[in-house]
């Protein structure tokens, strides 16, 4: 495996892997129903002590 | 037997020592061995001293282990007003070149001592102690792994003590913010894996099934410095018993591991790291949840996908391959997205209770960090605009710059998060006092702007005198004659300094006395809602 092939990788696949990995954590994070959870886990350090 | 297992294999390690300070091949790797065997040595006497043979009381694992997080939150407090009082020191150097002691004080030894004293011995224990704080209380479980914390306390302290010392003896990889030779590099691995088994392990057994979102933070920052760390330091020493290695990279490509390094501890050990204790301290001095959970989550990949890349922002116009340069550029510029979403999830977190503003200044330190570093990480992407880089580059506009969001952003969020710390992990009802609290806030927010517009605009000045030309395309000034004209700038950027020293060490104070329990006496601050009268 040398420079190129990394390089050709790289700004292919690898772009396309990350940039679908980041779209579907947004529309995870997103989702219908999230809203609940999230507020529920944003209390989390206000439970304690 | 109380600390036998220590006590044996640290004195094997003090004889290591002691060996190699006789067997070392070069005099600064012998002088550096023989600072190690005086500190393990003492380290091993004080143990040596604290042991007993009485059965140990049995532990209770449903509660906190708080022991090294009080010892952190001191060894903040210590390695801040050391790395800050450093700075001030070659400030004045910069500004009277005859303050340069020769050999072991002059500005080369002591800038990456100031460097590393503040970034990773002041903010380097202000996230040991304030993670471990943090992912106890939001995953509600005792630390993993027993003695393990302890371990990492003193390990982290001891790469403290051996960098430190060895830039003083004149030992450096020249590799900026990774400038400890290959022996203590090594250590700090060992100290950093058992850091991320310390933090993993303890995330592993926690009770509460979500896990919150500042130990992302925190765990993206420690994953990440590791991977940056051995990287980066990938070296061949000269010698076993030597203080000189060589890099495994040539030239360019060195430049680039070495920025992608540098830039991303910024990106990781100063913005992540400080960002999880903002998602944590926050809320808790605010006693309201964070704006937005989502937008959190939104934060985080963002910042994880975005921040890797933007190093080659360092090496504009150098023989980084163009495209590099302008990679680096585009995702600096996208870096404002994250930015400036967390500083709005960080400020909008007060929504609905402004008026603590007033009333509380610790609540004012976070929210002046909070906004330094939506400035900070402004200007930075702005900077690193090629056409504004040729202004700014090898400037002291960057030295305003990192002091904007280091003074700023990192400094007073730690600041901040030992205010709210130290009464709880002490039992105090409160701190010593909350007017020193409004001083400290005040010396250390004029402080910055002192520095950073003093820097901003002797920068610009130096810049510009850099790249003038008369008719005939010669060069207007000499480089000594832009040195002289920046000496009213360095002594007013040594003053700013010395305020947010001053600062520093009130709070100092505060701390110091709010441990031995002591509380001023002092009027409530103004604003404050009194307590109620019952009625007559």
């Amino acid at each position: 495996m040398d420079y190129n092939l990394m390089r050709e990788f790289a700004d292919s696949w690898g772009l396309v892997a990350m940039a679908l990995f980041f779209v579907g954590a947004t529309a995870f994070a997103l989702r219908p129903g999230s809203r609940k959870l999230a507020d529920e886990a944003a209390r989390i350090p206000l439970e304690d002590e | 037997m109380k600390f036998g297992t220590q006590i044996f294999v640290l004195s094997l390690f003090t004889f290591a020592a002691l060996v190699a300070a006789g067997f070392g091949v070069d005099q600064p790797f012998r002088q550096h061995m023989w600072v190690l065997f005086f500190v393990l040595l003492g380290f091993v006497a004080i143990l040596i001293r604290n042991t007993n043979f009485e059965v140990a009381a049995p532990i209770d694992p449903s509660a906190y282990m708080d022991g090294p997080i009080r010892y952190g939150a001191i060894a903040t407090m210590f390695w801040g007003v050391v790395g800050m009082l450093v700075g001030v020191v070659i400030a004045l150097q910069l500004a009277y070149p005859d303050l340069n002691i020769q050999p072991w004080f002059n500005f080369g030894r002591l800038r990456p001592l100031h460097t590393s004293g503040v970034v990773f011995a002041f903010g380097g224990n202000a996230l040991l102690c304030t993670s471990l704080y943090v992912v106890q209380r939001t995953c509600r479980a005792r630390l993993f792994g027993g003695d393990l914390a302890w371990f990492v306390f003193w390990g982290y302290q001891l790469f403290i003590v051996m960098a430190a010392t060895g830039y003083l003896l004149g030992i450096t990889e020249s590799r900026e913010y990774a400038e400890p030779e290959w022996y203590v590099d090594i250590w700090l691995t060992i100290v950093w894996v058992a850091y991320l088994i310390l933090f993993l392990g303890t995330i592993f057994k926690r009770k509460e099934p979500h896990i919150y979102v500042a130990n992302w933070f925190y765990l993206s920052f420690i994953v990440t410095i590791a991977m940056l760390h051995v990287i980066n330091n990938l070296s061949m020493p000269a010698s076993f018993l030597g203080s000189k290695s060589y890099s495994a990279f040539s030239g360019v490509q060195d430049a680039l591991t070495q920025w992608w390094y540098g830039h991303n501890a910024v990106g990781f050990f100063l913005t992540a790291g400080f960002l999880g204790m903002m998602y944590y301290f926050v809320p808790k001095q605010a006693n309201r949840p964070v704006y937005s959970y989502r937008l959190s989550i939104i934060h985080f990949w963002a910042i994880i996908f975005l921040y890797i890349w933007a190093g080659p922002h360092h090496l504009h116009y150098t023989a980084l391959p163009d495209w590099a340069q302008t990679l680096g550029m585009v995702f600096s510029i996208m870096l404002w997205m994250p930015s400036w979403g967390g500083m709005i999830n960080g400020l909008m977190t007060l929504s609905g209770a402004w008026d603590k503003l007033r009333t509380d200044p610790i609540i004012r330190m976070m929210v002046m960090a909070i906004a330094f570093y939506g400035m900070s990480t402004f200007e930075g992407p702005m900077m690193s605009i090629k056409t504004v880089n040729s202004l700014s580059h090898y400037t002291d506009w960057t030295i305003g710059h990192v002091h904007s969001g280091a003074l700023g952003w990192v400094g007073m969020i730690s600041f901040g998060a030992i205010y709210f710390m130290v009464p709880k992990l002490w039992n105090r009802e409160r701190l010593y006092s909350l007017r020193l609290v409004t001083w400290h806030f005040w010396l250390a927010t004029l402080g910055i702007v002192v520095y950073a517009a003093v820097m901003w605009v002797s920068g610009v000045m130096q810049g510009l005198m850099w790249r003038e030309y008369d008719e005939q395309g010669f060069l207007v000034y000499s480089f000594a004659e832009t040195v002289a004209a920046m000496h009213p700038y360095y002594l007013m950027r040594a003053i700013g300094g010395a305020m947010y020293l001053s600062g520093a060490l009130i709070m100092a104070w505060n701390i110091a006395m709010t441990i031995l329990g002591y509380q001023r006496e002092e009027e409530p601050m103004p604003g404050s809602v009194p307590a109620l009268q019952p009625a007559e």
